[in-house]
């Protein structure tokens, strides 16, 4: 079915599945970084958060990414030389993941940010009037409370995470879309693996739809559905 | 007990507080009114620092809460851990009950026995069933969640949570403010239970009839001050300031 390039693309799907999930990690916790300082009573913490989001939300994705990969391979290199060292190369995974990451960063900082300001203030009152430390306030009742809100926020920017480790082909990753361009150079059936590659994303989608559907039902409990 | 010295609280240039005094000895049932704008949740609000009063003293059965002042001007804790100690003693009834939404009615009342005072969840629950059957609530409630409760048994639940915590004083927040007047007694009859078993109860109310029949002592806040204070009856039968008066007159119509 795959003209023997079935290894080739399964390989493809475990690198992207692998980008996308830890794309996703550094994304959330930069997220809650980055809403806490926009939150935060200091100012100058607000403004750098202020402008990480304005700054990435405003360029496209592929620009950012030529520029962070590309910039951070260029800095390094100057480094080096200077150094007179060996010149570093940088692993595209480990950079694939970070730049994907950091871009992410933005939009759950602002999914995490009004997340936050959703949750009524006398939820954490309670807690802090029942001698509770800042951090358990945090982890038992703002964390899952806030969770309600940023779920819905949360599942986009995940499908879009998913979507964008396409990006990272250009940088020369083995994920999906290169492991599929290959098979379709390779056999010259490039229309037919264009269809398979665009189906696998599809299932990858759908089915991470299913998980957040699952934890949107676990973090709506004691919340009066709509009713008609 | 409860020992709470010369609060004042500013917002910006506007005094909210300007030196309101309480001593409340074991057994003390305090109701504060006033009309609204008065300070009086401010005050109550001061005296477990959800609000950093700018300058007063604050002692809870001996111990008095350390203060810094901060570059506001308000005082800033100094140590908070002691402040989460004294917490403990001080458990607080909200007017908008402030139930944990997330989590269930017993999951609510055992929350901070179990994860602040460090008791088993055994004890935890064994304590939560108690004081639910005290505020009589059935026993089925125990695992519904509070936004499918009614307010009067919400805030049942409320006073509940704030039991189990063995706490030396209660601090109520105009607790039926809230509430569709028909709930308005259930809460009320509740606390009213809890005030004839000798609990320190400091309650800041619009309940003008449940203030005299429960307190001992009332104290009616004007703009920030104590205008006047008093057993019920003398406060109640025999106001001296004019604004107590008129305040009674609109208010026991």
């Amino acid at each position: 079915m795959f003209y023997g390039y079935g290894g080739v693309l399964l390989t493809g799907v475990w690198q992207t599945i692998q980008l996308a999930l830890l794309s996703l990690l550094v994304a959330v916790v930069i997220g809650l970084a980055g809403a806490s300082a926009k939150l935060s009573r200091s100012t100058p913490l607000r403004l750098v958060a202020t402008a990480y989001t304005t700054l990435i939300r405003g360029v496209p994705d592929l620009v950012l990414m030529l520029l962070i990969f590309y910039s951070i391979q260029i800095g390094l290199n100057q480094v080096t030389d200077a150094l007179k060292w060996d010149q570093i190369d940088i692993n595209p995974f480990l950079a694939g993941v970070l730049t994907i990451g950091f871009i992410y960063g933005a939009y759950f900082t602002e999914t995490f940010r009004g997340a936050f300001i959703s949750v009524p203030r006398g939820q954490l009152e309670a807690g802090h009037a029942f001698g509770m430390t800042g951090a358990q306030v945090f982890r038992r009742i703002l964390f899952p409370q806030m969770m309600r809100f940023a779920l819905p926020g949360l599942a986009n920017n995940w499908q879009v995470i998913l979507k964008a480790t396409a990006l990272v082909s250009i940088i020369g990753l083995s994920d999906l879309v290169k492991a599929a361009t290959d098979a379709g150079k390779g056999t010259f059936n490039m229309f037919y693996f264009m269809i398979w590659l665009g189906a696998i994303y599809l299932v990858l989608t759908s089915l991470s739809n299913l998980v957040l559907n699952k934890l949107n039902k676990r973090y709506a409990v004691g919340v009066r559905g709509a009713q008609l | 007990m409860l020992s709470v010295q010369d609060i004042h609280k500013r917002y910006g240039d506007h005094e909210v507080l300007k030196g309101v005094s309480l001593e409340a000895k074991a057994g003390d049932v305090i109701s504060i009114i006033g009309s609204s704008g008065s300070g009086k949740s401010t005050f109550l609000r001061c005296i477990n620092f959800l609000e950093q009063p700018n300058a007063g003293k604050i002692i809870v059965g001996g111990t008095e809460v350390l203060t810094v002042p901060d570059k506001n001007g308000a005082l800033k804790v100094q140590d908070a851990k002691q402040l989460q100690k004294i917490r403990t003693k001080l458990a607080m009834v909200f007017q908008n009950f402030n139930l944990w939404s997330h989590l269930t009615v017993i999951e609510n009342i055992i929350e901070a026995p179990m994860h602040v005072l460090g008791l088993s969840r055994a004890e935890a629950e064994e304590r939560a069933r108690h004081y639910l059957e005290k505020v009589g609530l059935n026993p089925q409630v125990e695992a519904k969640y509070p936004a499918h409760m009614s307010g009067g048994q919400q805030q049942r639940v409320a006073i509940a949570r704030a039991l189990a915590m063995h706490p030396d004083v209660l601090l109520f927040d105009e607790p039926t403010s809230a509430l569709d007047p028909e709930l308005v007694g259930e809460v009320l009859k509740v606390m009213q239970k809890l005030a004839e078993e000798g609990r320190t109860m400091v309650v800041v109310t619009h309940e003008m009839g449940f203030a005299r029949n429960i307190s001992n002592h009332v104290m009616f806040l004007h703009q920030g001050r104590t205008e006047e204070e008093g057993a019920p009856d003398q406060v109640f039968d025999a106001p001296r300031s004019d604004r107590l008066r008129q305040f009674l007159s609109g208010s026991l119509k």
